[in-house]
């Protein structure tokens, strides 16, 4: 169960008020941490349990509930070949957490693509440009109030002959 | 023969748009750029199965020496500025072979990011359907066009300034 793993166990000892919640699904374990403490989290992560790597940064839009997002870290330990997923909420109000680019490279591309697709701000990021839609472009493609079809046209309303 | 050949044997008659017309539709050379799986699709065409050298088809990897483009696979928004500059760069007489569903209409890719058929930014001469289009649809397609340009009158003619470009009935 999550709760014996041993980062679960550690994590619990050390940040205690900043864990919302631990959950275990088919083997996968989710902490769901404070987005206040992700960067101090990670730091211990990556330099105490060798989680150094981070193999992806993406964010859940969940439109209507409120905090509206959650940005998601996929930690992988090369030495002890074991994964472990952080989960921060960010509200709609103050769309920003803080970066992990200080911790790991990959953290760079990652997070841009996130902003450009969640409109999430990433504090502290070197270099916070749109990275697969265009630079001019208005919107994030993959909110959930975002037009499928873009802004522009007139909606899909399916086959209507 | 009965007919009389004042100029000797070493000369034919012929109109200027005959020749001018035999010539570029006997080598069409195609840009060569892909975009998706039709690229693909365009490869095999190319190669030896269905070999579109015997058409004088020979593909270039400049379009300074290129006068068609075939779109093979479907165009982004982001790419569309791409192909615009490649299609500008091309010299005249240029042609433009919009090849697949995607090319044509946006195929399934009907959403923000696609441009919704290369029509919006290209003047097209052959739509080629299909998802991607079997070698033979392309062949059949490049045929096409290759008819387009036997029908055209006074295109190299007003070019050099010898009166106007003759526009024919489709």
């Amino acid at each position: 169960m999550a709760e014996n793993n041993r980062a679960v166990v550690k994590l619990k000892e050390r940040f205690a008020s900043s864990i919302i919640e631990i959950k275990e699904f088919r083997g996968e374990v989710t902490v769901t941490v404070r987005k206040e403490d992700v960067v101090e989290i990670c730091k211990f992560l990556k330099d105490s349990l060798a989680f150094n790597m981070l193999t992806d940064v993406t964010a859940v839009d969940y439109l209507g509930k409120d905090p509206r997002f959650l940005v998601v870290y996929n930690l992988y330990s090369i030495p002890n070949k074991d994964r472990l997923r952080i989960k921060a909420p960010v509200a709609e109000g103050d769309l920003t957490i803080d970066s992990l680019t200080c911790l790991w490279n990959s953290a760079n591309w990652l997070e841009r693509e996130a902003y450009d697709l969640f409109g999430i701000r990433f504090n502290n990021h070197p270099d916070l440009r749109r990275i697969l839609m265009t630079d001019d472009w208005v919107g994030h493609p993959l909110r959930k109030d975002y037009p499928l079809q873009g802004p522009g046209r007139e909606p899909y309303k399916g086959r209507l002959s | 023969m009965g007919v009389e050949q004042p100029l000797g044997d070493n000369f034919i008659t012929t109109s200027l748009d005959s020749l001018v017309n035999w010539a570029r539709k006997s080598s069409i050379w195609p840009m060569t750029f892909g975009l998706a799986c039709c690229a693909i699709e365009m490869m095999a065409t190319g190669a030896s199965h269905n070999d579109l050298d015997r058409f004088g088809i020979i593909f270039r990897a400049s379009p300074r020496q290129s006068d068609c483009i075939i779109i093979a696979g479907t165009v982004t928004k982001k790419m569309l500025p791409v192909i615009k500059t490649v299609y500008e760069q091309m010299p005249e007489p240029k042609w433009v072979v919009a090849m697949g569903a995607c090319a044509c209409s946006g195929g399934i890719f009907d959403t923000y990011s696609v441009v919704q058929g290369i029509d919006e930014a290209l003047p097209v001469d052959v739509y080629i359907p299909g998802c991607p289009p079997r070698p033979e649809a392309l062949l059949y397609g490049l045929m096409k066009l290759q008819d387009k340009i036997a029908k055209e009158r006074n295109s190299f003619g007003s070019a050099i300034g010898l009166g106007e470009r003759l526009e024919p009935a489709a």
